[in-house]
């Protein structure tokens, strides 16, 4: 990655006329450019009637709107000579603000040769103790100050659904961070965990305790099974077998109605229990025990920490690896299979490990998933599920635990914001419906976060085995995912 | 018998669409080595654009020709669609040539979430069924089993194939074809040698965004609906056809997707609907692990 020119684009260059008219011409073509793609999909809207025949209303003046956006943007670009990498990284600095651009200025700072600024290293090293603090005490701040009604939705729309997805995130980035290998079905793993607690507790009786470590090594089973066979082949193809293996997971579970119960799910899976105390309003429920007035909010509590022992032990397990021989196996596979090959490393049986782990890791997340919705349904487990964890992972910065752990934050949680902007509709009127952009946003962001990063939000690498001194590197050293 | 000779006019039909498909995939695969997630999803925004204009012809402008109209329809589809991807291309693709591996195919899946959420924001998220089209339909045997032939299905056949051949003589013997070879075995060799890489890798995703609008008129005439997320499997198939016909190889691309075709339909024909989407994806996975350079593409030769 080229670092961008340094000096201001607006001080570079004068307005003139000379340059007026190539803007001009410059904005007005993809002025017509954006027209043409916004006929007839955005000009005209088909909906169906009554009678189900479509009918055709004109929507010209978005149309046109959307034209006049795009020739003042490209005009002001044009003007400004800046590229867009320059454009990305100012507006990403200045929206992320504080943290984020603290991350993105020490990132930065990483990129070249030169030796990391006391500033980075002091952020290295406190900042990810720091939010280990604030995230430990989340719940109790939230409660603090919103109360217990309103901090449960803070607790539970925020706290655990990123958690899971960081959790995710830190066991995939095992099989693509470390090992190099791309996996496009990981969702399946994660419904494997969720359908085997879901499974056990509602058919045997046995407890979450008990279905947690089944769950894992069911899901690493699996793992195993689907590896074996596609684990020669490499980059791509190893991309799409592993798309297909999740969608015909999911494809079972939809069709084997008899195990499964089909696009219906399975309801009424077993809540979490406070190690055998059920958190209900009973003489002997959690409350009553402990002498609190009972309110729905401590098994949401006990989630949120359930789920964050769970991703730190993901991340635990992930940090130890990486020293050991076969940690350092996977990378060494990531960098050069051939040469690991010739030195004696068993490429299949490494390769099979990394895929076990991510899959074990993926299992207990689903398990929890499970735990905590009391229902699955194939629903949840699409291909968008595995391309969001694997847009965590690439987004974050493949080699980073903390650059994942902040991807999740920002590509669950910002949709999760999404919910929050009812203030628009005095804006745009009372059918405007900010959910419904959700995903539309979120594909956006992929691809702009991509150009902006492309390696990642944390883009410095550090590899576990150095000569004399720890040092960081840039990304683009390192062959993840690269099959 | 009866059966399985309408089985395979069914195939064959639902096989070109595959084909016509997987030429996007395999050519963009083919030159910039990239497997173009977003293509399932042009496909399905090309045949809302398609309906849409068939109902400005109709609606609107009061056109009462139907050959007419499926032409317009035709032309219209195929030249916006392609002003589409080549759009995309140059937003989301083109900034990361030369980036690492796994950049442009998350930017791929950013685009792939992308259209078919703006497809839903923009047009609703119902089924959309277009106006019923006569259809004469032949029948061929006088027996108890009637094995019929509709004149969608020969129109969806000829059309393909017309289309392969002029799009086959334009790779085989005009200097954009050259070119885009020329690409495919080495792009900074070509780029040396004079060639304009960029617009050349342009011109590819414009062809295949054509070819998929095509599929995309197909798909509205054939099944008479579609929906914001009828994008991701018919990509995913076409994508397994490319890779079982050999990816790179544009004669692969049609076999690939005349044979999942007819695998799929008689596997639905003989064994069971539910599961004709998993035996698509075991055969993609199954030549992958036995068969990895496909049925018509070269063995990729390993460099140390």
């Amino acid at each position: 990655m080229t670092a961008a020119p340094q000096t201001s684009p607006l001080a570079e260059t004068a307005v003139s006329t000379g340059q007026l008219v190539p803007s001009l011409r410059a904005a007005a073509a993809a002025a017509c450019v954006a027209f043409g793609l916004s006929f007839p999909i955005i000009s005209y809207h088909a909906e169906s009637n009554i009678n189900n025949e479509l009918v055709l209303g004109a929507r010209w003046p978005l149309s046109f709107g959307i034209a006049a956006i795009v020739f003042v943007f490209v005009f002001l670009r044009q003007m400004a000579r800046a590229d867009w990498r320059m454009w990305f990284d100012r507006v990403g600095s200045i929206a992320a603000g504080g943290m984020g651009g603290a991350l993105v200025q020490a990132a930065r700072e990483g990129e070249g040769v030169a030796p990391p600024s006391p500033a980075r290293i002091a952020f290295g090293r406190y900042f990810g103790p720091f939010a280990l603090g604030v995230l430990a005490l989340f719940p109790l701040i939230s409660l603090g100050l919103l109360g217990p009604a309103s901090s449960l939705k803070w607790i539970n729309n925020y706290g655990i659904q990123i958690m899971i997805y960081v959790m995710l995130g830190w066991g995939l980035n095992i099989v693509v961070g470390l090992a190099g290998l791309l996996d496009l079905g990981y969702a399946a793993f994660y419904a494997v965990g969720a359908y085997s607690y879901a499974l056990l507790s509602t058919t045997f009786g046995l407890s979450f305790w008990i279905c947690l470590p089944l769950a894992g090594i069911l899901a690493a089973m699996w793992g195993i099974i689907l590896g074996f066979p596609v684990l020669r082949l490499r980059g791509d193809y190893l991309a799409i077998v592993t798309l297909a293996f999740g969608e015909i997971i999911r494809q079972v579970l939809i069709n084997w109605v008899d195990l499964t119960n089909g696009y219906a799910g399975i309801a009424g899976i077993p809540h979490v229990t406070f190690f055998g105390i059920p958190f209900n309003d009973d003489d002997n429920g959690f409350a009553a025990i402990f002498h609190l007035p009972y309110t729905p909010i401590y098994r949401t509590i006990f989630l949120f920490y359930l789920i964050l022992a769970l991703a730190l032990l993901t991340n635990f397990v992930t940090m130890r690896l990486r020293r050991l021989p076969i940690g350092r196996a996977w990378e060494a596979l990531r960098e050069d299979e051939i040469a690991c090959r010739s030195l004696g490393i068993n490429t299949r049986n490494t390769k099979l490990t990394a895929f076990a782990l991510g899959a074990m890791f993926g299992g207990f997340a689903g398990s929890f998933f499970s735990v905590r919705q009391g229902f699955v349904s194939p629903e949840s487990f699409t291909f968008i599920e595995s391309a969001t964890i694997l847009a965590i992972v690439v987004l974050g910065g493949m080699g980073s635990q903390l650059g994942v752990a902040i991807a999740a934050a920002v590509m669950i949680g910002a949709p999760e914001l999404m919910r929050e902007l009812d203030w628009m509709k005095a804006l745009f009127g009372q059918d405007f419906d900010p959910t419904q952009y959700r995903l539309l946003l979120f594909g956006a962001a992929m691809v702009i976060m991509m150009i902006w990063k492309p390696r990642g939000l944390v883009s410095t690498r550090s590899p576990s085995i150095f000569l004399k001194e720890r040092k960081a590197v840039s990304g683009d050293l390192v062959k993840e995912g690269h099959g | 018998m009866d059966n399985f000779l309408q089985q395979l006019i069914n195939g064959i039909t639902l096989g070109s669409i595959y084909g016509l498909i997987a030429i996007g995939y395999t050519m963009v695969y083919g030159i910039i080595g990239m497997i173009n997630f977003a293509h399932g999803d042009v496909f399905m925004l090309s045949a809302f654009i398609a309906l849409i204009i068939f109902m400005i012809l109709t609606q609107i402008l009061g056109l009462g020709s139907l050959p007419i109209a499926f032409v317009v329809v035709l032309i219209a589809a195929m030249a916006l669609t392609a002003l589409w991807n080549w759009a995309i291309e140059r937003l989301a693709y083109r900034p990361l040539r030369g980036s690492f591996r796994l950049a442009p195919l998350i930017s791929a899946i950013g685009m792939s979430i992308f259209l078919s959420n703006f497809v839903q924001v923009v047009q609703g998220p119902r089924n959309k069924p277009a106006p019923q089209l006569p259809n004469h339909v032949f029948n061929l045997t006088g027996g108890a089993y009637d094995v019929t032939l509709s004149v969608r299905q020969i129109l969806i056949v000829v059309i393909t194939a017309v289309l392969l051949a002029a799009f086959w003589y334009l790779v085989k013997y005009t200097s954009l074809g050259r070119a885009q070879r020329a690409c495919e075995q080495d792009l900074k060799m070509a780029a040396l040698l004079g060639i304009d890489v960029d617009a050349t890798i342009s011109i590819t995703f414009v062809i295949g965004a054509a070819l998929a609008a095509v599929a995309g008129v197909m798909f509205v005439i054939y099944y008479g609906v579609v929906n914001f997320a009828d994008g991701f499997v018919p990509g995913v198939k076409a994508f397994t056809a490319a890779v079982l016909g050999g990816i790179g190889s544009l004669p692969g691309a049609v076999l690939g997707g005349l044979l999942i075709g007819l695998i799929e339909v008689f596997w639905s024909s003989y064994f069971t609907t539910d599961y004709k989407d998993v035996a698509a994806f075991m055969i993609l996975a199954i030549t992958l692990i036995f068969l990895p350079s496909g049925i018509l593409g070269r063995p990729e030769v390993e460099k140390v």
